[in-house]
């Protein structure tokens, strides 16, 4: 490719802008990090950490600015939309849009934010002292923030993908789509996407294998079973990704026809792999939130949770149920009867076990003192909304009526709302019910809940006209329409209600700003919300041991029963703590890692190949190096504890 | 010195390539369908137990009945994936 071909999406003026803010971000932020003497820090304290809980405020991070950049291309995407025959974006600007929207908001929004929560939560929940493989941990962010880099370069070199978020052959292969933009798609979901399934493996691990003395499977808190079964699904659907993403790249880049018209390729065969891996997906980004809310109900209803059992028993059930269903994704690819019957059925089956944990958060309420927190309120707010987009869900399950409703926004609303309810809501119930957690003061209420209105009233005003819009016919994807087809009202309330939503999202960055300001009054100690589960017992913000004495557990909500009875859970004798080395090996193999997918898309091999080699040597060294982590002696836990309780 | 050199990867790692190029070398030569599917499955079978035996260290804990209730786990969803996807793309369609 010449240079003029590699930057040509820089000849379209709103892209040419973007680059220009992105350019003088990055100048604002290395000049401040000069300027403030930060490198070191930034260096020692971050990028070489392996600390759970500094990766997981770093996932959050990353995730939250992708947030944005997702919904600055929703608002684009409306804003086309509002008017019929518009011209604010051209037809290829407009797919590659919604193709980077989706990809973002699910694999560089939803789960890194859930990561964020994991790595933040689940080792304090257990009471471990971090997960399994701290090392392989960064590792794992470093790959996802790698795919992140890649997929956000995408807009200004050589373009972005632009096939949909599904990427279906045979649109997506060679013959129809020429450019670097799918190799884009293949490469950062497939560097992202190994860093996900190392934190599958990872935290299943860590919750086999390091939870406290006495904590018994039935008396794991709820936000972990659910992670647990959410890492479960991840370990065994994101291998179907890894190699379908492959087979893309080898279709694309070196030939073979896997997913071809001609030549015995199969197209659909992409489709079919894709839902394989998409379908538990789906439930990855939302058990994990039905975690978040399970504890932020019983925590603010003053209540235990309703049906403890019979919530892990319906999320087992859906680990499996969720690799049982991913034809219903292509119902009218033409096949036949009986293969839309079964997987009709598999799909129905699925709204049992999620009815039932809808029961039990309702039962766990009813005759709770409840208080009406911001996390509370996204987890009340999740309640009839999600109730919405799963109805809509069972009607989309029934195959005949399917053809009506397939491909239209119809379908768009109705995994919107889903999806904003399931993953969203949970995300930022949980952002703000742990942020004390991370950070040692609460976020303004006032704010919080102001945001709150704003989100949930901003998403039915948008959503909402996208199921009559769909019924009238809108296919999804059409980056404009004429007048005559009467569309345009509904269109236009939906863009008021996405500036509504915008403005709900602003809220929450106005809210780090004000609460950053205004901590010292917002400061609080380590269990603001008079909370049950055991990351309340220690320390916020959280000391790096997590614990200076393990607790044993003797029932679920020990935390919640010690304070009623007055006991110390960490009373214990204070012994010298064992933790994993600092490591900046991590950081450098992801950004190599990061080059060799660069390089790859471009089709430099020769160089994609010696990138590849330092990166199997990187692996090579690891292998060989003995490293066998340091000791806190009790002397600095004793002066940390001293200083963390207030007295010096 | 003996015991620090990772005996099992390596020769896991030399193995695994090795049945990599031989089941790769099933579009180099002009086989017939039944031998390719079958060096194919059976490079495909070996390959799988290499990484569980010399990787996963399978078989090296005492805890067997998490083993078992993996293993079994893994296989259904395997089968359920390989043939819900034949229904759907041959015999189904």
């Amino acid at each position: 490719m010449t240079m003029s071909e590699i930057f040509a999406p820089l000849k379209e003026p709103l892209i040419m802008g973007t680059a220009v803010g992105i350019m003088v971000g990055v100048i604002a932020v290395i000049a401040g990090l000069t300027y403030f003497k930060l490198w070191g820090w930034l260096y020692n304290n971050y990028i070489k950490t392996v600390d759970h809980k500094k990766i997981g405020v770093m996932y959050i991070f990353v995730a939250l600015v992708m947030l944005f950049k997702g919904g600055v291309e929703a608002l684009l995407m409306r804003a086309q939309t509002a008017v019929p025959d518009n011209k604010l974006l051209n037809s290829e600007h407009y797919n590659e849009i919604f193709t980077t929207h989706g990809v973002l908001m699910i694999l560089f929004v939803a789960m890194p934010f859930l990561f964020g929560l994991f790595n933040v939560v689940i080792p304090l929940q257990i009471g471990a002292r971090d997960v399994a493989f701290p090392r392989l941990n960064a590792l794992s962010f470093w790959l996802f923030a790698a795919g992140a880099v890649l997929i956000n370069v995408s807009f200004i070199i050589g373009g972005s993908p632009n096939a949909g978020w599904t990427s279906y052959f045979p649109l997506a292969g060679i013959e129809y789509n020429p450019g670097v933009n799918n190799n884009y798609y293949a490469w950062s979901l497939q560097i992202s996407g190994l860093g996900s399934l190392m934190t599958g493996i990872n935290f299943v691990t860590t919750i086999v294998k390091m939870r406290a003395p006495g904590m018994t499977w039935m008396k794991v808190p709820m936000f972990t079973w659910s992670s647990f079964i959410a890492n479960i699904i991840v370990v065994f659907a994101f291998p179907v990704l890894t190699v379908a993403l492959i087979m893309m790249t080898m279709d694309r880049q070196f030939g073979t026809k896997f997913f071809s018209t001609e030549d015995g390729g199969m197209d659909m065969l992409w489709a079919n792999l894709f839902w394989v891996w998409g379908h538990p997906e789906v439930y990855i980004v939302i058990l994990p939130a039905f975690g978040v809310f399970s504890e932020v109900i019983a925590t603010f209803s003053r209540k235990n949770l309703f049906g403890y059992g019979s919530m892990v028993a319906s999320m087992i059930i859906i680990s499996l149920l969720s690799f049982l269903v991913w034809a219903h994704h292509f119902y009218t690819m033409g096949h036949g009867v009986v293969v839309n019957g079964v997987f009709s059925i598999t799909t129905m089956l699925i709204a049992v076990p999620t009815g039932v944990k809808i029961f039990n958060w309702l039962l766990t309420m009813r005759h709770g003192r409840i208080t009406f927190t911001t996390p509370m309120l996204y987890a009340l707010g999740f309640i009839p909304i999600f109730t919405i987009g799963g109805v809509t869900g069972v009607m989309l399950a029934m195959a005949s009526a399917d053809y009506q409703y397939h491909n239209t926004l119809f379908l768009v609303a109705h995994f919107h709302y889903v999806l904003i309810p399931g993953t969203v809501f949970g995300i930022l119930a949980g952002y703000h019910f742990w942020w004390p957690k991370m950070f040692g003061f609460k976020l303004n209420e006032k704010i919080g809940q102001v945001g709150f209105w704003l989100i949930a009233i901003g998403f039915n005003v948008t959503f909402f006209p996208m199921f009559i819009l769909g019924l009238d016919g809108y296919a999804r994807r059409m980056y404009t329409y004429s007048a005559e087809t009467g569309y345009m009202t509904l269109n236009m309330i939906s863009f008021i209600g996405a500036l509504v939503l915008a403005l709900g999202f602003a809220t929450l960055v106005y809210n780090i700003y004000y609460s950053l300001r205004h901590r010292k009054e917002l400061a609080c100690g380590g269990d603001p919300w008079d909370a049950r589960s055991l990351e309340w017992a220690t320390h916020s913000p959280v000391p790096e041991y997590n614990f200076a004495v393990v607790p044993t557990i003797s029932r679920l909500d020990e935390f919640w029963y010690a304070k009623k009875e007055g006991r110390d859970l960490q009373a214990g004798k204070i012994e010298d703590i064992h933790m994993p080395n600092d490591s900046a090996a991590p950081f450098w193999q992801s950004v190599v890692m990061g080059l060799f997918a660069f390089f790859f898309i471009f089709n430099e091999i020769g160089i994609a190949i010696a990138l590849g080699v330092v990166t199997l040597i990187f692996m090579a060294v690891r292998s060989f190096e003995i490293d066998e982590g340091r000791h806190i002696h009790i002397k600095e836990i004793e002066e940390e504890e001293r200083r963390l309780r207030g007295d010096r | 010195m003996a015991q620090l050199f990772p005996k099992e990867h390596v020769l896991g790692f030399i193995g695994s390539i090795v049945l990599t190029l031989v089941a790769l070398s099933v579009i180099q030569f002009d086989l017939s369908l039944t031998a390719a599917l079958v060096i194919l499955w059976v490079t495909a079978i070996a390959q799988a137990s290499l990484q569980l035996v010399l990787f996963m260290h399978i078989g090296e804990t005492d805890d067997k009945k998490s083993i078992y209730v993996a293993t079994i786990y893994s296989v259904v969803i395997g089968l359920v994936t390989v043939f819900g996807s034949l229904l759907a793309m041959i015999w189904g369609y």
